[in-house]
């Protein structure tokens, strides 16, 4: 009945097992009764769950975000402990814990963290950058979410019911296999990432189309804003490389499963191919991870440095040769596996022939900020952070991108160090960027300045901290993923890495904090405005939170900077000469049902429940036809409630007249 | 460019601009699928000759078979196309005879699909037996079930006509399942020549 589900899958065991389950337990539960207590089920439910407004669903894809950052941020404080004091002993966490941890580690930050934040920035911000009220696909958007969100639903429940994977985030077999791994651990990350993967799969559709085809009619696309250029790009990534993930899961599924031969040992397998198929999503979804966060940079310095952009050309087609370039560069995550020489050499010039456009984006923001009058908001420290810090991830990149030495230098904390050196301030760096920028755009008030300044400190000295010595300790020969070790002379440097990790925990909870004081003080910081950094984008000509619809009159766009140019030509507020009545998606549950049975599915394939895979099949299939029949999905918001929303603005406007800078007083 | 008018930013709603944006997105999705079975093509060409101790491509195939299968699929696209031509001539009832031949084409498909999986299972060449046959069932099974999917598809929007007649959004849902169909036709081109034919010939 209940497959290979049993009391022993529950964590009592090991008591550090246990307490990370009754957290994850008595959170969910405080959560629960907090909003039962509360009453605002109802609320939630037909204002945010089934809430088909890309703004909306922007905001959970971040909460869903910030909360995987600290689950995943809690996994990296256990291994920096644990190395800190396992020199020749066994620390604290048994070998197979501390290898579930460095796996959760990676699969959270990347899958869970990283990807739901940049998709929460593009569903906020992208559509109004084009002047539209809604993305191409709304109810997809929903479906988009919910599937993401049951993703990262099946990761955490692996750390109350059964254990997660111990085969790292990129599950190499024939270790992965059932032969080697015959636990759940492995068929939850399968799960998970398939899961969550058609989710971004169709989030790439979604924004590909709302780019192409939603733009404010005059908007040409080398007119759309920078951010707008590397959605795009990251959206078209999503779309070509996803797939192959999916693919290539599956398959890891049905060796495990159904016991076939792709990738195991005896009978024909080729586990090379693995690691072809799996990079081939892998490599561009790097850029995927990146293209958004250098979308932000380039927003904030514009912003920041009160100019227009330096270059938009040019790092428009930086952006998109990098896209291109992604697709070429796979076999770099694996020079040591045995392919010649010369195909070695191939892949090494075009990982480095990357370095060329990123280059040129880097030159790019530093002219933007050349001569301006920099204002240092959060968004730009971090901005400013990233710079300088990227560009010695790049460095080591370059450096790993030559074969010879790659051979050296894999499979060591060198590498360890390197990927971190570009993610954090590549694309952790620019989503903080983003959320400080767009903060009071999604809510209606601004963030704390104090904290998020403290936040920034805190979290780029923890950061240097914890990763310059992985660099010393792999040239000293330290392997990745040790959870013990003989050598006496790595353990300062891992002590202090680990002081590093302590660093980015303040650094963690000064963002709590400057979120908590900016809730608090919420009436003092409001918005009025709209526009409170006096920018120049779309996004900022609505009101701080945008009206339902966005914009009740399509704007008109003449240049890059389209909301620059229409407060220069003194049009940017001029009241529509008569309003129309919109069309808005109606709010619908089937999204977040989709989402729960794609959770159902992959746990009830996780424990071998096989009549509950079956409902849960069935179930997708009546939500898709269900909603596929449905003619009438939108409503319409009459002329006049636009009419006298949009009056009381401008009244609003009047009454606090728009100063440049004035957030800043 | 320059064919945007105000509606497609504005009004999202059934309009011929938004089934326009429908359809982008589902050449989108098909791209998408497009990718997964050119990756269930590479993994089969890289496996083809892993075949352990089972049998040889040539000791399963039956080209006859295949060819009859064949048959079916390929003439279920053209009775599809029918089917959509009289949904744009508005001719309700031969729209759906149409969709019902289709359905019908589409069942012979699968019927010797399904009878060839089973003979092969049963005498021992199962997807378990060797990389090569694991390669071979998961592509083709996957377009198997790609075309099931598409015949229930095709259940829904016979309901869909007779109970709402040809209205817009139901022809450009037909329209966009038509795609889904012809797009299946394609791989199994591509099956047939690359899985099958240099199977039997080899």
């Amino acid at each position: 009945m209940l497959g290979r589900l049993g009391f022993d899958s529950l964590p009592f065991y090991s008591a550090i097992a246990f307490g990370g389950a009754s957290i994850t337990v008595l959170g969910g539960l405080a959560v629960f009764l907090l909003v039962t207590y509360f009453g605002k089920w109802r609320y939630f439910w037909d204002e945010w769950l089934t809430s088909l407004d890309h703004k909306r669903i922007g905001i959970m894809y971040i909460a869903l975000a910030l909360v995987m950052l600290v689950r995943g941020f809690v996994d990296a404080l256990m291994m920096r402990s644990q190395q800190a004091i396992a020199l020749n002993n066994d620390g604290y966490l048994a070998p197979e814990h501390f290898d579930q941890v460095f796996s959760s580690h990676g699969t959270i930050m990347i899958f869970f963290m990283a990807m739901p934040f940049l998709t929460g920035l593009i569903n906020i911000v992208v559509p109004q950058q084009l002047g539209a009220r809604d993305v191409a696909f709304p109810f997809m958007n929903s479906i988009s979410l919910w599937l993401t969100a049951a993703g990262a639903a099946l990761v955490m429940v692996s750390l109350v019911i059964g254990k997660f994977s111990t085969a790292g985030w990129t599950g190499y077999p024939p270790y992965s296999g059932a032969e080697y791994s015959p636990g759940v651990g492995v068929d939850y990350w399968i799960w998970a990432l398939l899961v969550s993967g058609v989710g971004s799969t169709m989030t790439g559709i979604n924004f590909v189309v709302t780019i192409i085809k939603c733009r404010a009619p005059k908007m040409r696309l080398m007119q759309m804003p920078l951010f707008t250029w590397t959605t795009l790009c990251t959206s078209l990534l999503m779309a070509f490389a996803f797939p192959a993930l999916t693919v290539v899961a599956a398959m890891l599924g049905l060796d495990r499963i159904l016991g076939f031969h792709f990738f195991t040992n005896d009978a024909g397998g080729n586990m090379m191919n693995y690691a072809n198929l799996i990079w081939i999503w892998g490599h561009p979804e790097v850029y995927i991870l990146i293209l958004p966060a250098f979308g932000v940079f380039s927003e904030v310095t514009a912003t920041f440095s009160q100019k227009r952009l330096f270059g938009y050309r040019s790092l428009v087609y930086a952006t998109a040769v990098i896209t291109i370039l992604s697709f070429t560069v796979w076999l770099h995550h694996f020079f040591t596996m045995g392919s010649s020489p010369n195909v070695n050499a191939v892949f090494g010039i075009a990982t480095m022939i990357i370095a060329v456009p990123t280059g040129v984006k880097i030159f790019d923001w530093v002219f933007t900020m050349y001569k301006g009058r920099i204002i240092f908001h959060p968004a730009m420290l971090f901005t400013i952070g990233f710079l300088i810090t990227f560009v010695l991830g790049g460095v080591s990149g370059v450096l790993l991108a030559i074969p010879p030495a790659d051979f050296l230098m894999h499979n060591s904390t060198f590498l360890v160090a390197h990927f971190h050196n570009v993610l954090i301030p590549g694309a952790v760096f620019g989503y903080f960027a983003g959320f400080q920028y767009w903060f009071p755009k999604a809510t209606g008030f601004t963030l704390d300045r104090a904290w998020g300044v403290r936040s920034f400190w805190f979290w780029i000295i923890g950061f240097y901290l914890a990763f310059m010595p992985l660099y010393a300790l792999g040239f000293m020969g330290m392997s990745r993923r040790m959870e013990r070790y003989e050598m006496a002379e790595w353990q300062p440097f891992l002590i202090l890495a680990a002081v590093g990790a302590l660093s980015v925990l303040i650094g963690i909870f000064c963002q709590g904090m400057q979120l908590y004081v900016s809730i608090r003080d919420r009436e003092k910081n409001k918005d009025i405005t709209g526009d409170p950094y006096n920018a120049r984008t779309l996004e900022w000509q609505t009101s701080s939170p945008p009206a339902e619809y966005n914009f009740a009159k399509v704007p008109d766009v003449q240049d890059i900077d389209a909301f620059w140019d229409m407060k220069q030509r003194g049009v940017a507020y001029a009241p529509a000469r008569e309003y129309e009545d919109i069309h808005l998606p109606r709010n619908t549950g089937i999204g977040v049902f989709l989402g729960g049975l794609g959770f159902l599915v992959g746990f009830a394939v996780t424990w071998y429940i096989w009549w509950l895979v079956a409902l849960g099949f069935l179930g997708v299939l009546a939500c898709l036809i269900t909603r596929s029949s449905q003619d009438h999905t939108y409503e319409i918001i009459p002329a006049a409630e636009i009419e006298a929303h949009e009056k009381a603005r401008i009244k609003a406007l009047e009454a606090h007249k728009p100063t440049p800078g004035d957030f800043w007083s | 460019m320059s064919t945007y008018s105000p509606k497609t930013t504005g009004s999202p709603g059934p309009t011929e601009e938004t089934l326009d944006i429908r359809d982008l997105g589902f050449w989108l999705y098909l791209m998408t699928d497009a990718i997964i079975f050119s990756l269930l093509f590479a993994t089969y060409v890289v496996m083809f000759q892993n075949t352990a101790t089972g049998p040889l491509p040539i000791d399963v195939f039956d080209i006859k078979h295949v060819f009859a299968e064949t048959m079916f699929l390929l003439f279920s696209s053209v009775t599809f196309g029918f089917a959509s031509l009289a949904s744009v001539r508005e001719h309700k009832s031969q729209a759906v005879f149409w969709l019902i031949v289709t359905i019908v084409l589409g069942l012979g498909f699968i019927s010797l699909e399904v009878i060839e999986f089973i003979g092969m299972i049963e005498s021992g060449a199962g997807p378990q037996t060797s990389g090569f046959l694991t390669a071979f069932f998961t592509l083709v099974g996957t377009h198997g079930a790609h075309v099931s999917l598409g015949m229930i598809g095709i259940m829904v929007m016979i309901f869909q006509i007779l109970i709402k007649g040809l209205t817009s959004p139901v022809k450009s849902r037909l329209h966009r399942l038509g795609m889904f169909w012809h797009f299946l036709d394609i791989v199994w081109i591509g099956i047939f020549s690359i899985v099958y034919m240099p199977g039997w010939l080899i």
